[in-house]
């Protein structure tokens, strides 16, 4: 989570890819590009949610940084030169994008969410036509116990935008996550089937911000699934006025 | 009309279900075009029964699966002066490769002893051995080109084959994507 700024907000000058903008102070600079329409790809970004910064895709270049920064967590400053698109991190990208594919089993052609996939989106955007580095194959379970709901753990990118909406807008905590690096997983209560949480409201919330085919309505077949994140924007705002 | 030497093609399918030959079937009649531009030598569509000594674009559909497959995607790359792999199965392994989260053992079983009421028997005459891990083509032999999709479309599959013969590489990820 990003600090909090003072209440006196300023106002800096800044660019992005050569152009120049002004914003106030507390904002990100994935905000900025894109209320510019300045489309940073992201996975775990999402407006309306708290910023996690894990899925590396919003990396950008300061010019005059050694380090990549991560755009959604990083807030614009003073001068700032901050580079969206360069070589290095079409690289890096496309990088990141295949070792997703590589670590579970996203098989667009019968996903659920085919054609509708923010993660499938994104590799055909960043030019990935294929994965370079060799398949994990691992077997992930599928749990269809939640009468309305499933999920699949073969599609899950852990961008934890599910547990971050269930804790910070619906307020269950059903969602959580277990494990550590490559075995870590999304968790319903504490990793017991979903159809069996104490605490899931079955707003289905989670399904609708999930980026995949990970967590999906029941009943839905190949190409089937399509989210709807209209409410997350209302919901935000609505507590915000608050 | 004059008589240009023509661009000689090869096509093979691997593990798959041959659609990505039938969406390239579907460019209809630009099919007449492109057969006064190219000249397919060995296909699975045409007679030729060998493999020419040198062909300038070759055309793998469906993954690595099994031996055959194997030293079929190694010949084609010997005599193939351009490699294209067509459509998800030869991309990234797709529905053939989804038993890959499977011990062979348990595949081989499922196909031929659990399913089977009448003399179970593990195949091995006749029938190439499958491989361990079913694998997309590029992982096996270097690939020049990668054309996503299940299968691409017509629009998609003319588009690459027309870029290339009038001596582009095309970008496939404009028209065409996984799972497409």
């Amino acid at each position: 989570m990003i600090p909090t700024p003072a209440t006196n907000v300023r106002v800096v000058t800044f660019k992005i890819d050569d152009r120049d903008f002004s914003a106030r102070e507390d904002e990100t600079i994935i905000q900025v590009a894109w209320e510019n329409g300045i489309r940073i790809p992201s996975l775990c970004y999402l407006e309306g949610l708290s910023v996690w910064g894990a899925c590396r895709l919003c990396v950008v270049e300061i010019v005059g940084s050694p380090r990549l920064v991560s755009s959604c967590s990083t807030r614009v400053a003073e001068g700032m030169e901050i580079r969206t698109d360069t070589e290095p991190l079409q690289a890096y990208r496309r990088m990141i994008l295949e070792l997703l594919f590589s670590e579970r089993n996203h098989v667009c052609s019968v996903c659920v969410s085919n054609g509708h996939c923010e993660l499938q989106n994104l590799a055909q955007q960043c030019g990935m036509d294929h994965v370079r580095i060799p398949y994990r194959n691992a077997a992930y379970q599928v749990d269809s116990s939640h009468d309305l709901f499933r999920v699949d753990h073969n599609r899950c990118v852990l961008c934890t935008r599910c547990v971050r909406v269930c804790d910070e807008i619906e307020g269950a905590h059903t969602w959580d996550s277990m494990g550590r690096g490559i075995h870590t997983q999304v968790i319903t209560d504490l990793n017991r089937p979903w159809g069996e949480s104490d605490s899931c409201t079955g707003c289905g919330k989670c399904v609708q911000v999930c980026p995949t085919g990970a967590l999906v309505q029941q009943g839905t077949s190949v190409g089937e699934m399509h989210k709807d994140r209209q409410f997350l924007p209302y919901l935000s705002r609505m507590r915000d006025a608050q | 009309m004059s008589e240009t030497k023509k661009i000689t093609v090869a096509t093979t399918w691997l593990d798959g279900c041959s659609g990505c030959h039938m969406s390239l079937l579907d460019i209809d009649e630009r099919l007449i075009e492109l057969a006064q531009r190219v000249d397919i030598v060995y296909s699975p569509l045409v007679d030729g029964k060998h493999l020419p000594e040198t062909v300038d674009v070759g055309i793998i559909e469906g993954s690595v699966s099994n031996e055959e497959d194997l030293a079929k995607a190694q010949d084609f790359r010997r005599h193939c002066k351009f490699l294209i792999s067509l459509g998800d199965c030869a991309v990234n392994g797709n529905v053939p490769a989804m038993r890959n989260l499977f011990q062979l053992d348990a595949v081989y079983d499922r196909a031929y002893s659990e399913n089977v009421q009448h003399n179970p028997v593990r195949p091995d005459d006749g029938v190439p051995a499958l491989l361990d891990v079913v694998k997309p083509v590029h992982a096996v032999v270097p690939v020049d080109l990668h054309v996503p999709g299940c299968p691409p479309s017509a629009d998609t599959i003319w588009f690459v084959l027309s870029q290339l013969l009038d001596g582009c590489v095309p970008n496939p990820n404009e028209v065409t994507r996984f799972g497409a």
